[in-house]
């Protein structure tokens, strides 16, 4: 809620004291900052732009294929946003990584809170146990959950065994086969920032909530919930972003065109087909809707009960 | 809640809690009138806290039983028994603003007329300008006068304190014991104050509870306490003490005679044989003109050399080192222009018998 400050002397008193001394106090802020601005100047603001500007591209007539114009030509977006399998694409992501966040919440919340208020000294090692698939690739893991959702794997031959689901029944590939890849792969990144605020969380307040006729239930609602929403936050941005762009899982996991993701659509615009300007086109809009998201996302949750 | 019809009295029956071998509250029984100021006072780890939290609700006893008036809450949850706490680092909630976290308890219990008895509780902690203010913004007097009002707004039958003013500083601490005192007065609520301060313990509490390892050494009013201690703990846990070993030799009239390395001294009768500590606090210690004149008839009488003498204000502090090597000290008030007496001086003590006070002997 507190802007950052940056001490202002009284004007009277710099005039008296503007040393050599005060103007170096007064710069090494901006100072600090300089690698990372550099950073994101270099790495991202100027892609960033680049990406626009080929977003406005036309092809060069009678070009190879590749080859593009700019011609500020706006009306890429339009074309590009009507076409149903890329709108759909984009509305699938969004679905998938939205399912998925919410599942990574219902399993990631608890999982952190017995870590932190429950485990004890096995504390430090189920802390491990959460980060260690970061261990093994991205795509290994993701390819271990063919086998695990697969045909003869361990789920479906479970609910076949207890006559649950028919004997033709499978779950790869499917659409739930890339939710759930997605949900495992961003678990971690949903259960380390809720970990973090529920280890920090003054159980004395909960107490206190008990002391004030709070039952369990209502004392989790009024105080440690709000007290933790910094860490529920952060948690569903790192898992919705990232599994909004991503298409290994719908690549490996679900493998039709009825699951593809805009991550995958991007990906072959870009480097398969070289159509360059619907590539992009698709690209600012994902981000631009991410962005929007996230900005109503954090001001509803943000202005609510967080300190 | 509880109606005025029932009687509000706590009772603690035989309460125990113990964690693995260690018995931290060990078969207390403790009588707490409705609307008394009641204060635990002990050192760390005496098992005070733990009381209180089985009080509360926070901790299950071991065995034993919390009863209020003829309600039995040993096993009733925290939020279903009508205690509230002050704790002691005041544990506000602190995304809640001022007036909403003295409502947190009216609004669980759906309490009519919310409004009206959040500001009239705020106004007795005179805080009524900073209602919207969030915990972090308040100093930490004004922190602990909220974590109060939170509390007493639900009226409860017993309000406990646990170390309320630990965390102030010391000038802070002594405007807010009169201020507690002020506040229990105007609701007249049962308070029990845990704390390891016995100065913030005599100055407010009707009675007095001084536990040590898990037991209740002595309970009464703080005068009582200070001037007729009934064991060693806790005629060194309150204020200072002289103490010097002797045996009983009989009673004279109202007085017990006891035998000491410095002479016979006399105290108040005592059922107390064999060998026993006779104690006497260093303010009641008065120095003699000389050896020979000056000393009141029946007083008890030692001698000395003055070995420290250290000057504090409103009193000069002596050490004096008695005929057996032992040294005991001396307060006097500096009514004197001057020292009264200086190091290496040869003196004369003397005190009345009805000053001292038997202990049993170590």
């Amino acid at each position: 809620m507190n802007a950052p400050v940056v001490p202002v002397p009284a004007a009277g008193v710099q005039a008296v004291r503007s040393t050599k001394a005060g103007t170096r106090r007064r710069w090494t802020p901006y100072l600090l900052l300089l690698p990372g601005l550099l950073w994101l100047g270099i790495f991202f603001i100027i892609p960033l732009a680049s990406l626009l500007m080929q977003s406005l591209q036309t092809p060069v007539p009678n070009g190879l294929a590749g080859q593009f114009q700019q011609t500020w030509r706006f009306q890429n977006y339009i074309d590009t946003l009507s076409q149903p399998n890329f709108y759909n694409a984009m509305i699938r992501s969004f679905t998938y990584s939205f399912i998925a966040t919410v599942l990574a919440l219902l399993i990631a919340y608890p999982l952190a809170y017995a870590i932190a208020l429950r485990a004890g000294r096995a504390k430090p090692l189920l802390l491990v146990l959460v980060v260690a698939p970061f261990f093994v690739s991205f795509i290994l893991r993701t390819i271990a959950w063919k086998q695990v959702l697969g045909a003869e794997g361990p789920v479906v031959s479970t609910l076949q065994a207890l006559h649950l689901v028919q004997q033709n029944f499978t779950i790869y590939p499917s659409s739930a086969a890339v939710i759930a890849g997605l949900t495992y792969n961003f678990l971690p990144f949903m259960t380390l920032p809720i970990f973090a605020s529920l280890d920090r969380l003054d159980t004395r307040l909960v107490e206190a909530a008990n002391d004030l006729y709070a039952g369990n239930l209502v004392a989790f609602r009024k105080v440690t919930l709000p007290l933790t929403m910094p860490g529920v936050v952060a948690g569903t941005l790192l898992t919705f972003i990232p599994a909004s762009g991503d298409y290994i899982n719908s690549e490996l996991l679900g493998g039709s065109v009825n699951t593809t993701m805009i991550g995958k659509v991007i990906d072959s615009r870009f480097l398969v087909l070289s159509d360059y300007p619907a590539a992009s086109v698709l690209s600012f809009t994902l981000m631009s809707i991410i962005l929007a998201a996230v900005w109503l996302y954090v001001r509803k949750a943000g202005t609510e009960e967080l300190v | 809640m509880a109606s005025p019809q029932t009687n509000g009295d706590l009772w603690l029956k035989d309460l125990t809690k113990t964690f693995g071998d260690f018995a931290a509250v060990d078969h207390i029984d403790l009588h707490i009138p409705q609307g008394s100021f009641f204060a635990l006072l002990g050192p760390s780890g005496c098992g005070k806290t733990t009381t209180l939290r089985m009080i509360a609700g926070l901790e299950e006893p071991t065995s034993g039983k919390v009863l209020i008036g003829d309600l039995d809450i040993t096993y009733a949850k925290a939020y279903d028994r009508p205690v509230n706490t002050v704790f002691q680092n005041y544990a506000l909630f602190p995304h809640m603003d001022i007036f909403e976290n003295i409502a947190f308890g009216l609004r669980r219990r759906n309490v009519s007329d919310l409004d009206k008895k959040v500001k009239d509780v705020l106004e007795l902690i005179q805080l009524s300008h900073l209602a919207r203010r969030k915990p972090a913004q308040l100093s930490g007097g004004q922190q602990q006068r909220v974590a109060l009002a939170r509390a007493i707004v639900n009226q409860p039958a017993v309000l406990l304190l646990d170390e309320p003013l630990g965390a102030l500083d010391l000038k802070l601490r002594r405007e807010m014991q009169v201020e507690l005192k002020r506040i229990q007065m105007e609701v007249g609520l049962t308070f029990i104050h845990v704390t390891h301060d016995q100065e913030e313990a005599m100055s407010m509490a009707d009675t007095i509870a001084v536990m040590n390892n898990g037991v209740v050494e002595q309970l009464g009013a703080p005068l009582d306490l200070y001037e007729r201690p009934a064991t060693q703990f806790v005629a060194s846990f309150l204020g200072q003490t002289n103490t010097l070993q002797g045996t009983v030799v009989g009673p004279d009239g109202d007085f017990t005679v006891v035998d000491t390395a410095c002479g016979r001294l006399r105290l108040p009768r005592t059922e107390l044989t064999g060998s026993v500590a006779l104690g006497v606090r260093p303010e009641k210690i008065e120095f003699a003109q000389t050896a020979v004149s000056g000393v009141p008839d029946g007083a008890n009488v030692v001698e000395g050399v003055v070995t420290d003498a250290s000057f504090i204000g409103v009193s000069t502090q002596y050490i004096v080192r008695l005929r057996n090597e032992q040294e005991i000290a001396v307060f006097e008030q500096n009514l004197l222009f001057g020292r009264r007496a200086l190091v290496g001086d040869q003196v004369t003590l003397f005190w009345d018998p009805r000053h001292s006070f038997a202990l049993a002997a170590q």
